[in-house]
């Protein structure tokens, strides 16, 4: 199976070619159709983010095989201006570019293990996992 | 990528068949704003069958085109919605308590009929 581990957000078309990629990982996986709607919305929201708020930055994949689990890691990696409040970006509706505030929120939704590291020197990295049921 | 806005009678018709990138999404909006002003559509039925994917940004302008139709006098139907598309969107976070819905093109067209045409 040919894994591409890391996809670059540089332009707005990149947003697709990483949830497409994303999409195509889960499905080789093995999850299912809703779970692969859930991982490539959450690569969507991560990959837009860094677009319009730090302008470039990279999305990963990690295929987690252990012995009595399974499933994709998503890290979402820039250098942007960071974030400052962690708790106020994760309050449904709280958006600082006019859109819906619906994207971090919900990716820890659609996700099982979900983690902000953020810092306003280093920028923002994101990690998140779903596990193959 | 353009997305074909097809008229017939007083509706338009529009099946989006593309991975909407975000340019995409806000041109359909603007083309379809245009369209309904130049054809004087009353009734626009927005297939999304082949969509398996919708996220907070053509959530929103999903949604914005029903408002702004319906400020210019034409009613918007969503049709076609996978259920996976329907789950994750509820999952986000976005309801769309406001967007008329029907389960197919033929469903959305009846509904429209209904709604216009008492
Ligand atoms: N990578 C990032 N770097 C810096 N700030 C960020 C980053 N990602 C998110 N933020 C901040 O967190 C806020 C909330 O993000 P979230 O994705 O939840 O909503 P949104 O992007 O504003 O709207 P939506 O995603 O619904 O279109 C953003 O408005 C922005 O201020
Ligand atoms: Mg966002």
């Amino acid at each position: 199976m040919d894994f591409k581990p890391c996809v670059t957000i540089r332009k707005e078309w990149d947003i697709v070619g990483a949830r497409q990629l994303g999409r195509k990982h889960a499905k080789e996986l093995g999850f299912g159709t809703v779970d692969q709607a859930r991982i490539a919305t959450a690569i969507s929201e991560l990959a837009r983010n860094i677009y319009l708020y730090a302008r470039t930055g990279t999305i990963c994949f990690e295929v987690i095989d252990e012995l009595d689990k399974k499933g994709l890691k998503i890290v979402a990696k820039d250098n942007g201006p960071g974030i400052r409040d962690i708790s106020q970006v994760m309050q449904d509706g709280y958006s600082t570019s006019g859109g819906l505030g619906a994207g971090l929120p919900g990716v820890k939704r659609l996700m099982d293990f979900f983690e902000i590291r953020s810092d306003s020197e280093k920028g923002t990295e994101i990690e998140a996992i779903k596990w193959l049921r | 990528m353009r997305i074909p806005i097809l008229k017939l009678h007083n509706y338009l018709l529009i099946s989006i068949q593309i991975d909407l990138d975000d340019q995409s999404a806000i041109q359909f909006q603007e083309d379809l704003l245009n369209e309904i002003h130049k054809s004087g559509a009353t009734g626009v039925v927005i297939d999304l069958t082949s969509v398996d994917i919708i996220d907070s940004f053509i959530a929103k302008v999903l949604g914005d085109v029903v408002t702004m139709s319906g400020l210019m006098g034409a009613r918007v139907v969503l049709t076609g919605i996978q259920p996976a598309v329907a789950m994750t969107l509820i999952e986000l976070g976005i309801h769309m308590h406001d967007v008329p819905t029907a389960l197919d093109l033929e469903q959305g067209l009846i509904k429209l009929r209904q709604e216009l045409e008492g």
